[in-house]
Formats: structure tokens, sequence, C-alpha cells
């Protein structure tokens, strides 16, 4: 399934879906289909893996005890307990397995992790490769640095060291940045955003291109979150987030979209949603003070998956 | 940032990095050692089987594997397992395979190739007296292998073999490109996440050096005890 | 699930900007290679220095090189690595650790050093074994001519020996080769960190390995065929 740009046949598309899904689950159950794909698979071994991130903050991440939490972790559960109704399993597995930026896409395509829960922005490019459900979250890329630097447009940044997380859309966009504006930067790739972040603390990078939402809890819980300064210029517009999947799997993705299309619309959702961006969180009890915007207040109430930043 | 050394930090999070990292890494070890081991052994065999048809395959699988840095062959593995094992179960799709079982797979085929180099010499190193006289007496390939040859073989390598082991141990750190939570996974999530990173890699470094030393001064005892029956 | 396989993928453009993605594995072998051989020299040198240490006579020396080869021969060389980068800086007095952190290319610096000091414990041991093994009578000899130690070692004894260990000091060049791409966590962009970067770009992630496995399975062959090249070249007439 390709949505493409097109916001208004996606939206359709999937309200279709959803229904259709309904009206399914109410007069058969699904198991009276011959299944396939991903769900097949999950019937078959009464298992789930779900893929999470190490310092993805708040979305999914470790915590004091080196657990997996998180916004999207808890989507993913939720997703995980409607696909046990789906399949009437009497007990479902959930397994866990880390990714990273740079294996998260491989890994879902391999059948390692089935759920990818983290922040996965949604792109035409990498629906070539996997799929994604419903938007969970919307964010720019700009960078962090530290205050005493004075850095905060893009300018500022020339000739300088700055860091990103490999396999990101970020490092993309700030190569394509360098060589548009010829910036003269030195690129260094990290292998995830604690390690990023460290070569900022460190002063081995002046700056760390990043999605704001993740600059903002990095720096939060960092030893001293008033150090740093988040750039007024931003690389990209809000892009949305995505749980990933596999491509070419619709009644898999059929059950996971309404499973989040249902979770986003109701209160659930919202109380989920408040809980990590604006209460205490483990494992030190910041509160990143991050209410939800318009665009997202939007996005939950008329759940999409499309790609395009200007659909939200 | 770094002038106050704090051991607390390692001292509050030593049930982790021993309980979780240290069990994996050493699990790791001894698992792949011995499927290395196993492995590298049967590759040995074919390569002194004087059968061109398995000894050039098991030429270009050790000479190949020696060839690739490790980092490397670990993500081409990490990625490729689950399409080996949907290869070899004939599944209709990729195989689930877990951060482990990828891991496991990857250092013992690795390992195996330098394992098997030196049962190599081990078997050569036996006297061809020995065959003959195992053949004379009407023994077959496989009971001459199984109880004349590579019993010798394996003890007299038995040092080679368990020095290796211990350079496997320190490989199984490269688990770290996968973030998989091996010691020095552990150490450093801890050390990022307390921004503590001069106490952490200080430590993994003495607990790695401390267990190193110890176990190749016990390979080196080793050696001389086995060096006498010879 | 099928996998694309793409083999054109080479000859697009990577959005960095700056060529092709063949272009960008280039760089990246460019890289392997500078700090492979950059690295060999403090090996080498520093290697044959402390191997030289543990056959002389005197007990403080020996102590000296058993110290060092035991210190780096027993710490994972991804330890090392983060030792260096991370912690080196910061224990040095301030103002030289934030010089050494701003440095441009400071990951190819820390590599060098590392991966010098790393593989040198290696060559040390090599070249050791490699003294051990002349007959005692050449050293006696050199003596005996009215050669100081340093004479000897340098007109008899190591001449002598590096003829002995080429084979085993050529897979140990390979080996120091080969962990450059440990230097990857430390954000050196060499050969497999930009196979894995074009994996990424691209998701086209056999082709990617496939190409970086060919170049690294071409190297170790030019370096090996070289190496018995100058085997046959330097081999002493008659000894062998």
């Amino acid at each position: 399934m390709h949505f493409g740009h097109h916001r208004s046949a996606a939206l359709s598309a999937a309200v279709v879906l959803a229904s259709a899904m309904g009206i399914t689950l109410g007069a058969s159950g699904a198991g009276a289909q011959e299944l396939t794909g991903t769900l097949k698979k999950i019937k078959e071994t009464g298992e789930i893996t779900i893929g999470y991130r190490d310092a993805s903050v708040p979305f999914s991440y470790l915590d004091g005890d080196q657990k997996p939490v998180g916004y999207a972790f808890e989507i993913c559960k939720k997703i995980a307990e409607a696909v046990k109704t789906n399949l009437k399993l009497t007990k479902l597995e959930v397994k866990l397995n880390p990714v990273t930026s740079a294996t998260r896409i491989p890994l879902i395509a391999n059948g390692t992790v089935d759920l990818e829960c983290g922040s996965t922005t949604n792109n035409v490019d990498r629906q070539k490769q996997v799929a994604f459900t419903n938007t969970h979250f919307l964010t720019a890329t700009r960078y962090v640095a530290k205050k005493s630097a004075k850095l905060d447009t893009i300018e500022d940044l020339k000739g300088k060291t700055v860091v990103s997380t490999s396999g990101t859309t970020n490092i993309r966009q700030i190569n394509e940045a360098n060589t548009a504006r010829g910036l003269g930067l030195t690129i260094l790739p990290a292998k995830d955003h604690a390690e990023a972040f460290l070569m900022v603390e460190t002063g081995r990078a002046a700056a760390f291109v990043m999605d704001d939402v993740l600059l903002a809890s990095l720096a939060a819980s960092s030893k001293e979150p008033g150090a740093y300064a988040i750039s007024s210029e931003a690389l990209s517009k809000p892009e949305p987030y995505g749980i990933m999947l596999r491509k070419d799997d619709a009644p898999f993705k059929a059950v996971v979209d309404e499973a989040t299309a249902k979770l986003y619309k109701s209160p659930e959702g919202k109380a989920l949603y408040e809980t990590w961006f604006t209460k205490p969180i483990p494992p030190r009890g910041i509160n990143l003070s991050l209410p939800m915007s318009d665009p997202m207040k939007k996005a939950f109430e008329s759940p999409s998956d499309s790609a395009d930043p200007a659909a939200y | 940032m770094f002038t106050d050394f704090d051991f607390g930090v390692v001292l509050s999070s030593l049930p982790y990095l021993f309980g979780t990292g240290m069990v994996f890494t050493l699990t790791l070890t001894a698992l792949a050692a011995s499927g290395g081991i196993i492995l590298g052994t049967i590759i040995a065999m074919m390569r002194l089987s004087g059968i061109t048809a398995l000894a050039l395959p098991a030429k270009i699988y050790v000479n190949f594997m020696r060839s690739l840095p490790l980092v490397l062959v670990i993500f081409w593995f990490y990625f490729l397992v689950p399409y080996i094992g949907q290869w070899m179960t004939g599944a209709s799709r990729p195989i689930s395979v877990g951060a482990f079982t990828s891991a496991l797979v990857t250092f013992t085929l690795f390992e195996a190739a330098f394992f098997s180099e030196i049962m190599r010499a081990g078997i050569q190193a036996i006297p061809k007296g020995q065959t003959a006289a195992a053949q004379a007496i009407g023994l077959t390939y496989g009971q001459t292998m199984r109880t004349v040859i590579l019993p010798q073989a394996f003890r007299n390598m038995l040092p080679l073999l368990l020095t290796q082991t211990i350079v496997l141990f320190q490989d199984t750190s490269l688990v770290y490109v996968i973030s998989l939570t091996d010691f020095l996974g552990a150490a450093s999530k801890v050390a990022q996440r307390d921004g503590r990173l001069v106490e952490m890699y200080l430590f993994a470094a003495a607990v790695y050096l401390v267990i190193c030393i110890t176990a190749s001064t016990l390979v080196r005892r080793l050696q001389r005890r086995v060096a006498i029956i010879r | 699930m099928n996998y694309n396989w793409n083999w054109r993928i080479f000859f697009e453009p990577s959005p960095e900007g700056t060529g092709t993605y063949a272009d960008m594995l280039l760089s990246g072998l460019s890289w392997t290679i500078a700090t492979a051989l950059c690295s060999w020299i403090i090996a080498f040198s520093l290697g044959s220095l402390i191997g030289v240490l543990r056959t002389l006579p005197s007990r403080g020396a020996q102590r000296v090189g058993t110290t060092y080869v035991e210190l780096f021969r027993n710490i994972p060389l991804l330890v090392q690595m983060f030792l260096w980068f991370y912690v080196v800086p910061e224990i040095l007095p301030g103002s030289w650790g934030t010089w050494l952190k701003q440095l441009p290319n400071s990951s190819f610096y820390t590599a060098v050093l590392c991966l010098g000091f790393f593989t040198a414990s290696r060559v040390a041991e090599q070249v050791r074994t490699g003294i051990e093994t002349l007959p005692r009578g050449q050293r006696m000899a050199g003596t005996a001519l009215g050669l100081t130690t340093w004479q000897t070692y340098r007109y008899v004894l190591l001449p002598n020996a590096y003829r002995v260990i080429l084979p085993p000091l050529t897979s140990e060049f390979l080996n120091n080769l080969k962990n450059t791409s440990v230097a990857l966590t430390i954000g050196l962009l060499e050969l497999t960190a930009r196979a894995r970067s074009m994996q990424e770009f691209s998701s086209q992630v056999f082709e990617s390995f496939t190409a970086a496995t060919v170049i690294y399975l071409g190297i170790s062959l030019i370096v090996v065929t070289v190496s018995s090249k100058l085997e046959t070249r330097i081999a002493v007439p008659g000894s062998r």
C-alpha cells in the first residue's frame, strides 16, 4: 500500500480500511479469514517482536533499570494487545529487541522486528522499504549547542564540526544543507543519540543536529540542562513520526492502523501524551513541558499515516 | 567537567554491569568458542582430506574470513542471518532471529576460521606413522581421527585454542556496534546516562585486563604441563 | 519480503552531494589506508623497540617491555579506542584536552595513536620471537667482533630477525589494516563506516557490504602478494 502525498486519498483509504476491518471483526472475526504475513507469523509463533531504542527520550529509551519505556513504547504495547484480541490469542509473548537508527529499517525488513517503536520520521523515501502507521508526533530538525558557544542559526555553524546520528533523516538534511549552502562542516556520524549528545557535551563537536523534541529531552536530562540551547532556525518543517512495520502487509497494517487510530482519538491517547510530555518522566523525573501543539492535536483527532509535512 | 572522579557510579552499577553485561559476554564467549572449535575442526579436516572438492571450499572460507574486519562481518550477519535462516528452513519469509543468536552465529562462523588454522597445525604435527599404524590395525578414517589423531591434536593445541578464546573474549566487545548489552555495552550505557565516561571506561579496561591476564597466566601454566606430557 | 537488488546504486549521487556512492566508498578506502599506514609506522618502530627491550640482558628493560605488552594485549581494542578518545583528553591538563578535542580530524589522530600503540604490542612479540629463534652464536659472534649491544642489534640480530618474521609481520600489518574499522566507533569515516552510511542512505544493505567486502579482499590479496615478493627478494642467499 502506498499513500504518497495525497492526504485526502490516504485518509479516506484508511477510513475505508478501518471500517472494513470493523465490519469484518464484528461479523466473523479475523480467524475466519486466511491469515497472511506478519499476522500469520504471530498466530503461529504466539510471539510479536517490538524494536525499541536506547535513548530516544521520551519515545523509547532505557529507564534507570535499563528497561525500555516511553511514549512510543507504550503505543506499541497497545498495538500488541489489539493484535492479540484480533487473533483471539490467549497468550501473546511480547519479545523486545534493541534497534538503532542505522539498524531499524533492515531489521524490520528482514523479519527480526515486527513493530519499531521509537522516533522514526515517516517519509516517502522510507516508504519504499517499510510501512508506517498513523503519526504519533511531529517534529522539526534543529541543533543543540552549548549556550556559551552562542550559536543560533544554520549560518553560525560555518566551518564547525557537527554531529548527527547515523541513519537518520537529520544527518541527510545537514549533509544537503552543507553542500547547498557551502557551510564547510565536518559531519560526524554517531551510533545513537546519547553518543551524539556526548560529543557536544565533551566538546568533540560544536552542535548536534537532530529532531528538536529529542534535543530538548536530551538537554533536559543532561547534567547541566541550563548549559545548552536549541537553534531558533530549523532545517526542516515539522515532520511526522510513525511506528514502522513491514511493507506490503496490508492485513497487519490494517490492524495496527485501527488500533492506533482508536487510541489516538480516545481520551486514553491524550492521557498517554500528557504522561510523557507534560509530567515528570523516569529515570530522573524531568518534565519536558511540551503540551500538545495544534498540528499535533489535529493529528490525533484525524489520524493519518501521510509522510507529507504539509498534511499536518 | 570530569575533574571530580566518582567511583560511586561504578559501585552502584555493579549489579547491572556484571549481572547483565558480563553474563552476556561470558555466555557469548563460551558458546562461540565451543561452536567455533567444533566447526574449526571440521574445516581443518576438510582442508587436510586431500579431496579438492572439500579442501578448496575450506581454504577459501578460511582465507575469506581472515581477510575481513570483524566489524564488517558483524554488520553483514546482523542483516543476513534472518535470510540464511529462511534459506535453510525453506520458510516463506525471513526467520526472526534475536540479536544474541545473530551475534552467536557471527562469532562462531568468524572464529571457526581461526580455530581451524590451529587445529590444522595440530593435526599436521601428529607423526604420519600414527595414521599408518592405525590403518594397519584396520581402523577406518573416522575411527583413526576420533580415537587417535584428534585427541592428541586437541590436547597439544589446547593452550593455543584457549589463547584464541581469550582473543574471542576481547572481540565480543565489538557487539557494541549493533547496540547489544555486553560488558562494554553495559558500561557505556551507564557512562552515557550518567556522564561518567572516565570512571566507567577506566573500570571496564581494568576488568578486562584482570580477567585476560589471569586467564593467560593459567593458560601458560597449562602449557607447561602439556609440554611435559609431550 | 523480497530484496530489490540494484547494482547501479554505486553510480547514483550520494545525498552528501560530493559525488556518487562509489566516490563515498573510495573516500572511505583512502581513510582506511591512511590510518593503516600511519599507525603501522608507530607500531613497527615502537614494537621493534619494545621487542628488543624484552631480549636485552637488563631485568629492568625486560620488565618495561613485558608490562607494555601485557597492558596493550589484554584490553580489547575497542576499549582502548574509547580510552584514547574519551578519557585521555579529560585527564590531560584542561587546555591540552580542549585543543586535542577541537583538532580537525581528531578521530583520525586518535585512531592512529590507538592502533599504533595496540599493534606495537603484537609487533613486539613477533620481534622478540624472531630474535629468540636466531642461533645464540650470532649474538656471541657480534660481541666477539667487538660490536656494542646497539651495533649487534642494528647489524646482526634485527636484519636477520625481520627476515624470519616477515610472514607473521605481514599478517600483523593486515590485522592492523582490518582493525582500522574499529575506529568507526569514534567517528572515523573509514571504509566500513562509509559502507554503513551508504547502506543507511540508499537502503541497499547487501550491495554496500558486498562492495566493502570485495575491497578488503582486494587489499589483502595485494598485501600478501607484495609481501611474498619481498620475502624472496630480501632472503639471504643460501639461508633456505
